[in-house]
């Protein structure tokens, strides 16, 4: 799965990061770090639960 | 059991919404009926007290969902503007005006209503601000350049002038209490909120009550407070906290908290009648994470957690786990981000550092919340330890050993 971030919609909350810290990573300056675009499957309940739990919905799973 | 074929959700807010779709996600394809006391789509509250306050842009309060989405895609029955009047449990009949709607599950995700100053009513200028339509008064006024008091401190009263004081235009808050938010964050954060009011040029006045709005040809055009100072103003804002809309049930049997009157629920959100459950701000339930506290929270996180959840739980009760979570909320003020994890309520509570600010709060042995101010790098790995049980120590260590934040230049 490939993750799409819409960087604009973030203002780095960091819901997915307490959901998917393996994945995202909320920066000191308040900016979303996406540390693995392409996250293997193993982490997929984490990356969704990540993506529902965005409250600007900033986050979306392309599958392929 | 009969299977469930009639799934209502009362309340068109976020945990409404999440319950929908969560049902849907679950597989359920029974009717979905959603039932809104407001005539709009469920939209997003946050950006309400922040964003939407912004001068020049375009305010915006886009639906979370189009209607089309939630009629077709979702395949649920809208029934907005029609808030609900009582509920009949022994026939399992949600009453709405002279509207009936049958349901075998009850979802009641009704919130809460924002209070207001006694004797405002029909004032022009004087408002409270938890709908899209008190957010669209409220811009409007300051666009026109409106003086404004905010009666309350809290984190909407906050934001609110945050977003006057961003304009230039000038800003008395009033609070009651000596030091702000001690509630909800304890007195020494409270304090540091406080001075980032009078860092940006709010005119805080501390420990002062309204004794009289002061009305002149239907409007409000100041405030007389209790030391009888008069305040010039066009606007007046109440973030004076909110009242549980459960008014509509009343006579309906279900257990009531005796203090604020919003549901009992237990830790599954079932509350006392059967097919019933509660999600979101209207909702106390014990949250086995902080030793089974009840708790009722008005923060997006939990809406949006106790949505799902509640509709989960609705459609397969064997299935149903306790609903532990960590709390989490956020307030953006004056260009600086504030974050809370966890719990207020400590035994003890230690900075670890004033600029920009860490604190750690303690219950027992254990770490129950942080806060941080522009730390957004830290807070969710604080919030693991939370959610962890981590040890004080271990928590402390921790913390002390995060590398160093330089405050932002951010102040106006």
């Amino acid at each position: 799965m490939r993750l799409a971030i819409d960087y604009d919609k973030c203002t780095g909350l960091g819901l997915c990061e307490a959901e998917a810290p393996d994945v995202f990573e909320v920066q000191a300056d308040g900016t979303l770090l996406c540390l693995d675009e392409n996250p293997a499957e193993t982490l997929r309940a984490e990356v969704e639960a990540a993506c529902a739990s965005c409250p600007t919905e900033a986050l979306r799973i392309i599958e392929g | 059991m009969d299977p469930v074929r009639d799934l209502v959700v009362v309340g068109a807010s976020l945990a409404g919404l999440r319950a929908v779709e969560a049902a849907r996600r679950k597989g359920y394809d029974g009717r979905i009926t959603l039932v809104g006391a407001e005539p709009h789509l469920p939209y997003d509250r946050p950006p309400l007290s922040k964003a939407f306050l912004d001068e020049g842009t375009t305010p915006e309060a886009p639906p979370f969902r189009s209607e089309e989405h939630l009629r077709e895609e979702l395949g649920v029955d809208l029934l907005l503007g029609t808030p609900a009047t009582g509920l009949d449990a022994s026939d399992r009949v949600l009453e709405a005006g002279d509207r009936e709607v049958r349901y075998d599950r009850l979802i009641v995700a009704t919130g809460a209503a924002a209070r207001t100053l006694p004797g405002t009513e029909g004032v022009a200028g004087v408002h409270a601000l938890r709908t899209l339509d008190d957010a669209v008064a409220i811009r409007t006024a300051l666009d026109a350049g409106a003086r404004t008091v905010v009666v309350g401190a809290g984190f909407i009263g906050s934001e609110v002038a945050s977003g006057a004081r961003k304009r230039g235009l000038p800003v008395t808050i009033v609070e009651s209490l000596d030091v702000p938010l001690t509630r909800s964050v304890g007195p020494d954060a409270g304090r540091v909120c406080a001075e980032l009011h009078r860092a940006n040029g709010a005119d805080l006045r501390l420990g002062r009550g309204v004794r009289e709005l002061l009305v002149a040809d239907g409007r409000a055009v100041g405030v007389l407070l209790d030391d009888g100072t008069r305040v010039d103003a066009d606007l007046v804002v109440a973030g004076i906290g909110v009242v549980p809309s459960t008014g509509w049930l009343r006579d309906s049997g279900i257990a009531l908290h005796e203090r604020d009157g919003a549901l009992l629920c237990d830790a599954t959100l079932a509350t006392s009648l059967p097919g019933v459950y509660g999600a979101g701000d209207v909702a106390y339930w014990p949250n086995p994470l902080f030793d089974d506290q009840l708790m009722r929270l008005e923060h997006w996180t939990n809406a949006a957690e106790h949505g799902a959840a509640a509709a989960a739980h609705a459609l397969d009760p064997a299935a149903a786990v306790p609903v532990a979570s960590v709390p989490y909320f956020w307030s953006d003020w004056y260009g600086h981000r504030i974050q809370f994890v966890g719990v207020p309520q400590a035994d003890e509570v230690v900075v670890l550092a004033e600029e920009p600010y860490l604190a750690l709060y303690r219950r027992g042995e254990r770490v129950v919340g942080a806060l941080t101010v522009d730390r957004p790098t830290q807070i969710m790995k604080l919030r693991k330890l939370v959610s962890q049980r981590a040890s004080w120590t271990e928590a402390r260590e921790f913390a002390e050993g995060l590398p160093a934040v330089r405050a932002p230049q951010r102040t106006r």
